[in-house]
């Protein structure tokens, strides 16, 4: 129901809006900054590594950038795909655990039976001393 | 007045109450007593001498304080949020560890029912608004405790929201006359707890027990309508006793089962808001009433010699006294909250739109959860003064001795004396010598029958009065 209904108005509207789409793809090189880079890979410990990299990020933001040429307004957003669903509730009791051995067979580490890891966040080393590709 | 201005008399001189220090000797002391001996044992240790803490009203400019709670109780359930490993806080590292616990890869969250009804009746007890439809959102940050990555919470829609929790405080410097004030509960929200972290300072490494990672977590996010440590002293206190009467969670502070996390800020009244800092670490109702009193006035202290305030997190140190920057915490932190793709919305009903023919295993009714609540301390409060004709400020310290409430009625039912000798023996007499040996009620070498008995005697004129005292 409400998808059909996205689904028109965004075949109305494309007609209506080309100009905007190819206003937004004419900013794409400058949007991404070297500093939204900088803390992406930070917050979320991915390497971008080179500039193909970033020029591919560039056109997934402006791909999905073309969503706005969809007239939205009174339309509910959608949550999630799931939300017909019904969410299940566990009753509760215990049935599992007691599986130390096991799970700690993954860790590198382990002593008497602890995960052994570094002592807090490693820190990222600091940008002056990174050979970021983005400044060279 | 407990007033919400901080003037030079700061509001240290009067914490000393029934419910904030428990164990306290200076429950006791007259309220004429000497007022400098008593900010010198209780303060903590303040770089600052005392006359500076005490600028007169005209001449120095007036601070106010704006303190807000963030405070986390562990749900009381056998078996986790999302998965089916125990709850359970004295277990061999990591026995009680499932596979979800544990992130290993294609494992999903099963919601507990349990967890969802304890939600709701805190909700309907700190009269906020049930959402019918709450969302899960998925929390990211980086630590080894955190197997996932990311905490499951509720962070767009919480289950509940816009309640209010009331409390009492004492006014004036007579510890005899209560005001009631009201904080404003902005959510509550269900959320995972993370695994526990031993730091190995000798190794140079940190252990990691994933036994209390995804346990059940009640967030309760209140509005920032506090101004010192006394208020949210008796805002914990009074929410310890509501969580303990619904039997939602045990709340208790030392154990880990309640953390606060406290933000403060300073500025003078009219003015805008001032930077504010976290204070966490703060594991007893005590220390949480001195961290917060002493980051107000560090801060005050900073910005009246012309430094600012950063917004930091900081930690409460008892040995010092004082809050320290806390190590590890870079900057503003992007969570990036997303839904969390695997579960579906939260529904919850009540009897009008109770779908007919529905697995009562799997729906929530909000009516029947109200109807089943049991009786508040506030309500419980009410009574015992209606009841017995007892002050209000007795029957708050009834009800905050663990034990006490319930020994009271004990002596209530086996005594002809009046109620009034009977509250007055059990607050101060009992209370005062079980104060001075470190015993809790439940340790008390006096049973409430023979309490009863002795205030019979007493009562019968068969004995004096400091005979009886004697006696314990």
């Amino acid at each position: 129901m409400a998808a059909r209904a996205v689904w028109l108005a965004f075949r109305g509207g494309l007609g209506r809006r080309q100009a905007f789409s190819t206003k937004a793809n004419v900013q794409g090189s400058g949007r991404i900054t070297v500093e939204v880079i900088e803390h992406l890979e930070r917050l979320a410990l991915v390497d971008f590594g080179s500039r193909e990299a970033v020029a591919r990020l560039e056109k997934a933001v402006a791909f999905a950038d073309r969503l706005r040429e969809v007239d939205t307004d009174g339309v509910e957003p959608m949550e999630s795909v799931l939300e017909d669903r019904c969410l299940y509730l566990r009753s509760d009791n215990v049935a599992e655990g007691n599986c130390a051995e096991e799970l700690l067979q993954n860790s590198h580490r382990v002593m008497e039976e602890y995960f052994v890891a570094p002592p807090g966040n490693i820190s990222l080393p600091k940008l002056d001393k990174q050979e970021s590709f983005l400044h060279s | 007045m407990a007033a919400p201005m901080l003037r030079g008399v700061s509001p240290v001189r009067r914490w000393s109450l029934a419910w904030v220090d428990g164990g306290s000797r200076h429950r006791r002391t007259s309220p004429n007593g000497s007022t400098s001996n008593r900010i010198r044992e209780q303060s903590s240790v303040a770089q600052q001498p005392l006359h500076t803490a005490q600028k007169p009203r005209k001449g120095g400019h007036k601070w106010a304080a704006v303190v807000g709670l963030e405070i986390h109780a562990q749900i009381s359930s056998n078996s986790k949020l999302f998965s089916g490993s125990q709850v359970s806080f004295t277990a061999p590292p990591n026995s009680l560890v499932s596979f979800f616990d544990a992130s290993l890869p294609g494992t999903l969250p099963v919601l507990n029912r349990r967890c969802v009804e304890a939600a709701v009746m805190t909700g309907l007890a700190l009269n906020c608004r049930i959402n019918k439809k709450s969302l899960f959102d998925r929390k990211h940050y980086f630590y080894a405790d955190l197997p996932a990555g990311y905490q499951i919470t509720q962070q767009r829609l919480p289950i509940a929201a816009n309640g209010s929790l009331s409390y009492g405080v004492f006014v004036g410097n007579r510890w005899s006359h209560m005001a009631t004030k009201t904080v404003r509960i902005k959510q509550i929200q269900l959320e995972q707890d993370s695994g526990k972290s031993l730091h190995d300072d000798l190794r140079s490494q940190t252990l990691i027990d994933l036994n209390r990672a995804g346990v059940g977590l009640l967030e309760v996010v209140m509005e920032p309508d506090l101004s010192c440590g006394e208020e949210a002293a008796a805002v914990v206190k009074e929410l310890q006793l509501i969580l303990q009467a619904l039997g939602t969670s045990q709340a208790n502070m030392a154990e880990g089962q309640l953390r606060v996390d406290a933000n403060i800020s300073v500025h003078h009244p009219g003015e805008p808001l001032g930077i504010r800092t976290e204070v966490k670490n703060l594991n007893s109702i005590r220390f949480l009433a001195r961290a917060i009193d002493h980051e107000i006035q560090r801060q005050i202290n900073e910005l009246e010699s012309g430094g600012e305030i950063l917004n930091e997190t900081r930690s409460f140190d008892p040995k010092l006294g004082c809050t320290v920057p806390m190590r590890d915490k870079e900057g503003k932190q992007d969570y990036r909250f997303m839904p969390e793709p695997n579960l579906p919305p939260l529904v919850l009903y009540d009897t009008a739109s109770l779908p007919a023919g529905a697995d009562s295993q799997q729906v929530i009714n909000i009516d029947q959860i109200r109807d089943a609540l049991p009786e508040l301390p506030s309500a419980t409060r009410k009574r015992l003064v209606q009841q017995y004709g007892m002050l209000p400020e007795h029957s708050f310290a009834l009800l905050n001795e663990a034990g006490l409430l319930q020994f009271f009625q004990n002596v209530m039912k086996e005594t002809r004396a009046e109620p009034k000798k009977v509250t007055s023996w059990v607050l101060n007499t009992l209370l005062g010598y079980l104060k001075h040996h470190n015993l809790a009620v439940s340790e008390s070498p006096i049973t409430p029958s023979a309490l009863a008995g002795l205030l019979d005697l007493l009562d019968s004129k068969a004995i004096s009065s400091s005979a009886a005292k004697q006696q314990v």
